[in-house]
């Protein structure tokens, strides 16, 4: 793991790897979507119930970036690898991006079903929060002019925003209100059907190969970014 | 530690005077709430928890972005730094004399605001400051050294602190309107645990965040 934390060796990796998990990413969402407009309507929320594969690994995806920004966060604090903080950096308007999706499509499914497009629920709550909390920690990184103070600075912010992440985890237990409770990995099985699992568990896949493509891109644009300032920086003096 | 705790609460009290601002602020907000919903006191006093807390907040984030700064730009903060005070003591005074300065006389003066609202759990409200305010000093603390070195800092100061101080909020309003309606919830003790974990935590954190805006 810490071979790669070169940037150049990184380089290397990442360059071959996007172009196929890319491919992988749209596949898998192509065959997400596929089966998902072909499963038959639920018996209770009728058609409505296509916007789960869309909206559900959403949420998902925006809580594994999370994760993963607060990771290479605690990386670039404790070791100091520049790398980790370019991964950080580069995985917050990602997590924002998809958490706006999970948001709306959220908003989208909940005025058909629940008859409103927002409720003060717990999951809801802390989900827009996690919103906020990358909205914050991209503010940080741009107001602050010093590279290694600002990627310090913000991985602090990760680390402490990250206590929001079990909130919303456990948030339907915890306050049992509109959002429905886990119904996929819990004790005792799936609550849903198998028709349905298979183009959600695709749909789900297709998202994460997503953000890793976008992701390894993002790195790869502030690694050549960073050189193309060092270089001029050096034809500046010369 | 003493000393810089009472040299703080000095400079809150006299220069600038970001205690009395704070004050009026928190009062100014909480009136301008009335003029805006409309004087149904039935309205106004079930709102009134959510309303105070969050003006209580808003009030308390008002002097935070000077926290640190102003001993940052004339170069004390650097004497702090080198002095045989870890820079964790620094910050514990740091926040004891911003909740000191803020954060009790908020409370202090909510039992008026309240009965202006018409609201009938004052106690509940007193204790739910009381208990709740030193999380907002800690938390804020955090942001206020994250953003030492930022000239406008204040301006993102709140985006950082606001959705953490969200747990506040929640349980603080909850636990008045808890009392309001006379039902027993967890609210109280868990706004104790909340505001305890932060003032044991934020110190840390701060200290780090300080640290890292001195460091060449």
């Amino acid at each position: 793991m810490l071979r790669y934390a070169n940037p150049t060796r990184f380089l290397s990796l990442s360059r071959p790897l996007v172009p196929w998990l890319g491919t992988l990413a749209l596949a898998l969402l192509a065959g997400g979507l596929f089966l998902g407009l072909r499963v038959p309507p639920d018996y209770q929320q009728g058609e409505t119930v296509r916007v789960m594969f869309i909206h559900v690994p959403a949420a998902w995806t925006a809580m594994m970036a999370y994760g993963l920004m607060a990771v290479a966060s605690l990386v670039g604090l404790v070791w100091r690898h520049p790398l980790a903080d370019q991964a950080a950096k580069a995985a917050a308007p990602l997590g924002a991006l998809f958490t706006a999706l999970g948001l709306v499509t959220g908003a989208i499914w909940g005025a058909p079903m629940w008859g409103t497009w927002w409720v003060w629920d717990g999951r809801l709550t802390s989900f827009l929060l996690l919103f906020f909390l990358y909205l914050g920690y991209i503010a940080l990184w741009n107001a602050i002019e010093d590279e290694t103070r600002a990627a310090r600075a913000a991985a602090i912010l990760a680390l402490i925003g990250a206590v929001n992440l079990p909130v919303i985890e456990f948030s339907v237990d915890w306050w049992a209100t509109l959002h429905q409770g886990e119904s996929i990995l819990r004790k005792g099985g799936p609550l849903i059907s198998a028709v349905y699992l298979w183009p959600l568990f695709l749909m789900a896949l297709g998202y994460t190969f997503a953000f890793f493509t976008l992701w390894l891109m993002r790195i790869e644009t502030e690694i050549l970014t960073r050189r193309a300032r060092s270089l001029m920086m050096s034809a500046g003096e010369a | 530690m003493r000393a810089l705790l009472w040299r703080d609460i000095r400079l809150a009290a006299r220069a600038g005077g970001s205690a009395m601002l704070a004050l009026a602020f928190f009062a100014a907000v909480a009136t301008l709430v009335p003029l805006g919903v409309g004087a149904d006191l039935h309205l106004l006093a079930r709102i009134a928890p959510g309303i105070l807390w969050v003006a209580a907040v808003l009030a308390a984030l008002l002097a935070l972005d000077r926290l640190f700064q102003a001993d940052f730009e004339d170069g004390s903060l650097d004497l702090l730094a080198l002095s045989p005070l870890s820079l964790e003591t620094v910050a514990v005074a740091k926040i004891a004399a911003h909740w000191l300065t803020t954060g009790l006389p908020l409370t202090l003066l909510s039992p008026l605001l309240a009965v202006l609202f018409g609201l009938k759990a004052i106690p509940a409200l007193f204790v739910s400051l009381l208990v709740g305010t030193p999380a907002v000093s800690a938390i804020g603390a955090i942001g206020a050294g994250l953003t030492l070195s930022i000239r406008r800092g204040g301006l993102i100061l709140p985006l950082i602190v606001l959705p953490l101080l969200a747990p506040a909020v929640i349980f603080g309003a909850g636990a008045v309107l808890a009392a309001l309606d006379g039902l027993s919830n967890g609210a109280l003790p868990l706004l104790g645990a909340f505001s305890f974990a932060a003032c044991v935590l934020s110190p840390f954190a701060t200290a780090a965040a300080v640290r890292l805006n001195l460091g060449s």
